[in-house]
């Protein structure tokens, strides 16, 4: 009998030739009700071909701790999957910035995650942040934490509700593999550099300066700064009246943590961001 | 005497980061950042490697071929 490969929701497998999508279906997925072929909802039955992807779901039902590691991995390939989920990511402010940072580590199948916050959710925060209408009110990191659970219940969340300061950072973040530094206050994100490099200098911080307004998003990069410390943003503007922060730019600056952050965690090195360019350690004020 | 004529030397040069600068002779670290119209909040300065506390800053006083590296922080998070 002459086989096919295809795959099914993600995992590689050989069929006979001449076998249909509906036999699938029955064999492996009986009650499946929404059947995917090569990308697109497909109602009828047809014959499948050498190379075919086909995705059977059932309709509400989750997934289980194995069947999304193996969608995982088969997205992101064995090598990172198997690295980022041994690792812990603290996450310093659950603002526009850390609420973002945390959703999209998430997703990428970070292990384990840190979330410090004191403050509560405020319908101000809807323009930027990672929280629902009905959470205004909820303490950050818990409605953080919740929604981090909707999207994979499987990264481990450990939640503290704190106001950071230098005295207390060093404790906090001990056993977290990389430090975000997702404040709003400039003068806490100069503490969190200052007791991260005096007492955490084997940990990288990531942290973030000049990401308010609308001004082009091309600005803001990545820089190693300091031996530990990665800066993030356009390093001048500030968030002023008249100048807020808006969802875009503090999305760009999340994803540019996410993916420094990544960076480290894989052993990528940091050439790409060493020194950044000569311009961009200038001051301009 | 070699040390002396160096005390008297109305400028040196140091780098700050990355770019040389030609800089009045035994300037603190803040005073650097006076002369150079770097504003002194929310800054984070790592000097010849080493990260300066507050009291730091005004009582460093830079030498010739120093290097400073300064990254000052604006809000918004």
């Amino acid at each position: 009998m002459d086989k096919i490969s295809i795959r099914l929701n993600e995992r590689a497998m050989s069929v006979e030739a001449g076998t249909t999508l509906q036999k699938v279906r029955q064999d492996f997925k009986p009650d499946a009700d929404v059947v995917i072929l090569n990308g697109f909802p497909f109602a009828g039955d047809a014959e499948l071909k050498d190379g075919d992807e086909v995705v059977l779901i059932r309709r509400g039902k989750r997934p289980g701790r194995d069947e999304l590691q193996a969608l995982m991995v088969a997205r992101h390939g064995p090598g990172l999957f198997e690295k980022v989920k041994s690792a812990r990511v603290g996450i310093a402010g659950c603002g526009g910035l850390g609420s973002t940072l945390a959703v999209i580590l998430a997703r990428t199948g970070i292990g384990s995650l840190l979330l410090v916050d004191y403050d509560v959710v405020e319908p101000s925060n809807l323009n930027r942040q990672q929280f629902f209408i009905d959470q205004i009110g909820e303490l950050k990191v818990k409605a953080l934490a919740e929604n981090l659970r909707r999207i994979n219940p499987f990264v481990e969340i450990e939640t503290c509700e704190l106001k950071l300061d230098r005295a207390n950072i060093p404790d906090v973040f001990r056993k977290c593999h990389v430090i975000a530094e997702c404040f709003d206050n400039p003068h806490t994100k100069r503490e969190m550099a200052v007791a991260v490099m005096k007492y955490l200098p084997e940990i990288p911080l990531v942290t973030v300066s000049g990401i308010a307004g609308f001004w082009s998003a091309n600005l803001i990069k990545t820089r190693r700064v300091f031996q530990n410390v990665y800066l993030v943003g356009d390093t001048e503007t500030a968030a002023q009246p008249g100048r807020g922060l808006l969802a875009p730019r503090v999305t760009v600056a999340a994803g540019h943590q996410a993916n420094i952050i990544l960076r480290i965690l894989l052993g990528e090195g940091s050439s790409q961001e060493e020194g950044g360019d000569e311009n961009s350690r200038e001051w301009q004020d | 005497m070699a040390r002396v004529v160096l005390r008297r030397r109305v400028a040196m040069k140091i780098r700050v980061n990355g770019k040389i600068k030609d800089v009045p002779d035994g300037l603190s670290v803040i005073q650097l950042m006076n002369h150079l119209k770097i504003d002194a909040q929310n800054v984070a300065v790592e000097h010849n490697g080493e990260i300066l506390e507050d009291k730091a800053l005004t009582q460093t006083i830079l030498r010739p071929e120093d290097q400073l590296e300064i990254v000052r922080f604006v809000g918004g998070g």
